[in-house]
């Protein structure tokens, strides 16, 4: 058992499960705390937990792109969002509305179907984690094969940018 | 190590994500919810990536990554706009299109 290759996949696991049940209960809290920015702090942990499983996952490029963008620029702006709307910080209960056990039943019920889903489809299909993905290789696939969509989302994030000033800006 | 243990992360933050989407009232906390279904989605695309040796997956998590980021730029504003109208971001208090 003191193969090299199998302590490697040993602490990958021990690693992934210590991410992913930080990641769930971060995740919980993002739905159900009272204070606002309390839930954009847990977003934060779990936005990092993701960030950790693509370094599992052996795309550090990924991996690197989702520190910089989420915890980076989409925080910062759900922060400004929270600061410019004076979210009340302190009233209790007033975040959830009234279907809060209506949405726990379906959401629970997404869940049980797909858990079952998956783990019958993929059961025993396992990862063979080799050399890490280059990212060289990945700038082939964006500038060869997906050109067309690179471009189109350069134009959607252009437009996406015109049109929030033209929403916030006051005149 | 299998693959099952990223598609269940991916599947229970997704789920939690709808449970935000379906249960919150505030705006900002609305959007949130959204970004964590989003999450979901590129943990499964960097998981089939690896699993097949293919870096089309991570390509596409850029993809999903960039409209994420739109989405939410576009949402906040939106979200500021009923803020300076109406001054209130209460989801369930914004029927002025109901029939």
């Amino acid at each position: 058992m003191s193969h090299p290759v199998l302590a490697s996949y040993a602490a990958q696991n021990v690693a992934f499960w210590i991410i992913a049940i930080t990641m769930a209960v971060a995740a919980i809290g993002v739905v159900s705390m009272k204070n606002i920015v309390h839930a954009a702090l847990a977003l934060v942990i779990v936005l990092a937990g993701v960030a950790a499983q693509f370094l599992l996952l052996q795309a550090e490029f990924i991996g690197i792109v989702q520190v910089l963008i989420y915890i980076g620029a989409v925080v910062v702006l759900f922060l400004f969002g929270i600061m410019l709307t004076r979210a009340p910080m302190r009233k209790t209960g007033e975040f959830d509305n009234d279907q809060r056990i209506l949405a726990g039943l379906v959401s629970l019920l997404i869940f049980g179907v797909l858990a079952s889903l998956l783990s019958q489809q993929f059961s025993g299909d396992k990862l063979r984690l080799g050399q890490p993905t280059q990212t060289a290789a990945i700038a082939d696939s964006i500038f060869r094969t997906y050109v067309v969509g690179f471009e189109v989302v350069s134009m959607l994030l252009l437009a996406a940018l015109v049109g929030a000033i033209v929403l916030a800006r006051r005149d | 190590m299998p693959i099952t243990q990223y598609l269940l992360l991916s599947a229970f933050l997704f789920c939690t994500g709808i449970y935000g989407v379906l249960a919150r009232r505030n705006g900002v906390l609305v959007l949130m919810s959204i970004e964590l279904m989003l999450n979901a989605v590129n943990i499964n695309l960097v998981a089939f990536s690896a699993r097949l040796s293919d870096a089309a997956g991570q390509v596409f998590a850029l993809f999903v990554i960039a409209i994420a980021a739109a989405e939410v730029g576009v949402g906040l504003a939106i979200v500021l706009l009923i803020y300076r109208n109406r001054v209130a971001v209460n989801l369930d208090e914004i029927d002025l299109m109901k029939g």
